[in-house]
């Protein structure tokens, strides 16, 4: 009868790949790039949600260009040694 | 975290009550596109990289704390979870947060410090794994059959769960979300197996928090801050909405209707040890770390990320609580133009977000719903691979057989998941059994796992029969419960007890149990010799202790970091 086989160890791989934080940062630098335009043409389209005169969607679009940009820059396969 | 949460059950019979709730304009479909778009380009570009099995089922076992930390928390931060606390929130109030808070940080900090050295000095590539190193074939056969079960089960049930919102919310066909996203699910992860899991539950971290954001903050603008919300939740509902502690005095105080003792044994205690330590789809987002110090941070730091999670699904519960100009009722009493608790959270969203961030928060549900998927699907294939196919079926075969079989795995797991998803939409009753059948593996699987870590006198005998026990007397227990409803007053300690309190105590009954048989059959076994426990229990293990790191690198050092946030925040909510 054969005996038990016993769990195969595990090996570690190390791969250049893109980062995951690059593919994050284009994403989100695009939706930011979508919703700060949105959020602009919201001045003369006002949308109707609460508290639309905070403009969401600016400061939105903003943050999302800010953070996008950053992780796009920081991981951009060119800046990778 | 799944275990008692509302959502699951009620779900069930949420049926769409008339009009959609959300209309999308075209800039929130193209966002939701460029998701699909992002999703699909990712799996195609690490399918490069998925070429031996340890890149398929470990992600090369190359992870960082900060990726494996992030993915760990996701696998756990579905859109079911976001929707489901958010309506307790709004139902319980703010006693909800226990799930996030003494439900997570002591078992996460204990899971890095304690527990996943073993995991990953066993060099193991599942929990099954360790217990088939630990206490024989018999015990992993158990847990690996049983785990590979329920991971496809649940998996269909998230994708039917999806489905079903998508149809409430936005109106969408049933059937058009189960294949779409389904079929991304299988491409993405068949291409490129737990990287491409782990890539996007890193991105689903990200537009979960973006997308969710603005209701805080908006909210709490328009409520006056946190004492203005106060007051308005006291103007409108009676009964302590607020507090955490201060309710939990007796059963009959407080919504849930559990005392503070089940609170702390029962969910801080045995349910959150058991999922958060024992649960392979979370467990194994940790074992993909670099190296030791990463995979003891990575729960670490998602323990960090999970205390702050109520801003985005407790908070707004509360204030959907103190302004919406109308009452949310149960899904049972729902008539035209009524809104149940389960809509709380994309009611919300709609009311504070336009076009655009709109698009955002509903891309970060769907992102929520799929990744729930695909961690399911790529947990499944690792432990029917590792666990039943190698040791049961083909036992000696290449790598890249194995590599192959695992693909293979990722699809029949889809089409599995896909059949589970038709067989709940006739028979939605499933859901509910479903949630039950896990709930009583996991809380006795943590009564053998801390055993074999902790206690070198553990044989294999005792492991197997203690989790057998544990397992069969917490079905007992659920069944004895549903027979006589009445014999709960038995099980919760308290005629006052409810359902939730039910959960609480058979978890802790069931894991008493397993460590009573484990202990005792334990003891009337012959020992494993020590040659056989090193690298698997505490006395035989050479464990780093991180001292030749500097300070701000040590994990017990992050772990009583997070110890003394967690405190704080029950101070102030007390």
């Amino acid at each position: 009868m054969d005996q038990p086989l016993k769990d195969s160890p595990v090996h570690h791989i190390h791969h250049k790949m893109l980062p995951v934080w690059f593919f994050i940062g284009i994403l989100l630098l695009v939706y930011g790039i979508i919703i700060l335009y949105v959020g602009i043409r919201e001045f003369s389209h006002p949308a109707p949600v609460v508290l639309a005169s905070y403009h969401a969607s600016i400061w939105g679009g903003s943050i999302l260009i800010f953070l996008g940009g950053f992780y796009t820059l920081r991981y951009w396969p060119r800046r990778q040694r | 975290m799944w275990l008692s949460h509302p959502s699951l059950s009620t779900l069930a019979i949420w049926q769409a009550s008339g009009n959609r709730l959300i209309s999308l304009a075209p800039t929130d479909i193209l966002i939701i596109i460029l998701y699909f778009v992002m999703v699909l380009g990712i799996g195609i570009y690490l399918k490069n990289f998925s070429n031996t099995s340890d890149d398929f089922f470990m992600a090369g076992r190359d992870m960082s704390a900060w990726v494996a930390g992030l993915s760990f928390l996701s696998a756990n931060l579905g859109a079911l979870e976001l929707m489901g606390w958010a309506a307790a929130a709004y139902q319980y109030g703010i006693l909800a947060t226990h799930f996030y808070w003494i439900a997570a940080f002591p078992a996460m900090v204990f899971l890095g410090l304690v527990m996943m050295p073993f995991y990953y000095i066993s060099n193991t590539h599942s929990v099954p794994g360790y217990l088939q190193l630990r206490f024989g074939e018999s015990t992993r056969a158990l847990s690996g059959i049983s785990f590979a079960f329920m991971t496809v089960l649940m998996s269909g049930i998230n994708m039917y769960a999806m489905a079903l919102v998508m149809k409430v919310v936005l109106g969408w066909n049933i059937h058009f979300s189960i294949w779409v996203s389904s079929l991304t699910v299988a491409v993405y992860v068949t291409l490129g197996g737990l990287y491409s899991a782990i890539f996007n539950e890193v991105l689903q971290f990200f537009l979960i928090w973006l997308g969710a954001l603005a209701i805080p903050i908006l909210g709490l603008i328009e409520a006056g801050g946190w004492n203005g919300l106060v007051s308005k939740i006291h103007e409108r509902v009676s009964g302590d909405y607020v507090h955490l502690w201060a309710p939990l005095g007796s059963f009959s105080s407080n919504p849930m209707g559990v005392n503070w003792a089940g609170i702390v044994l029962g969910l801080g205690g045995v349910i959150a040890f058991g999922y958060w330590t024992t649960d392979f789809l979370v467990v194994q987002r940790a074992m993909t770390a670099r190296d030791l110090r990463s995979a003891k941070m990575a729960p670490i730091i998602a323990a960090y990320f999970k205390m702050f999670v109520p801003l985005i699904v407790i908070l707004p519960g509360l204030l959907a609580l103190g302004l919406l100009p109308y009452k949310l009722v149960p899904q049972s009493a729902t008539g035209p133009g009524m809104h149940s608790y389960n809509e709380v959270l994309p009611l919300m969203l709609a009311r504070y977000c336009g076009p655009g961030l709109l698009g955002l928060g509903v891309t970060a549900l769907i992102a929520g719903f799929m990744s729930g998927m695909a961690g399911n699907i790529s947990a499944f294939a690792t432990v029917w691979t590792y666990d039943i196919y190698r040791p049961y079926i083909r036992k000696r075969e290449s790598d890249q057989h194995y590599l192959r079989v695992g693909r293979w795995c990722t699809i029949l797991g889809v089409i599995a998941s896909i059949g589970t998803a038709y067989l709940v939409t006739h028979f939605q009753s499933i859901m509910d059994y479903m949630q039950a059948l896990v709930s009583f593996f996991i809380a006795p699987l943590f009564g053998t796992v801390i055993l074999g870590m902790l206690w070198k006198r553990a044989t294999n005998k005792g492991g197997f029969w203690g989790l057998l026990a544990g397992t069969v007397s917490s079905i007992a227990m659920y069944t004895a419960a549903l027979i006589h409803p009445d014999w709960l007053r038995y099980i919760a300690l308290s005629s006052d007890a409810k359902p939730m309190a039910e959960n609480l105590y058979r978890a802790l009954w069931s894991w008493l149990i397993c460590v009573g048989v484990t202990v005792v059959v334990s003891l009337c076994t012959e020992a494993k010799p020590a040659a056989a426990l090193k690298n698997l229990v505490w006395a035989y293990t050479d464990i780093s202790n991180d001292h030749d790191q500097p300070l701000y690198k040590r994990p017990l050092i992050w772990g009583i970091g997070v110890g003394v946030i967690f405190a704080v925040l029950q101070y102030i909510f007390w």
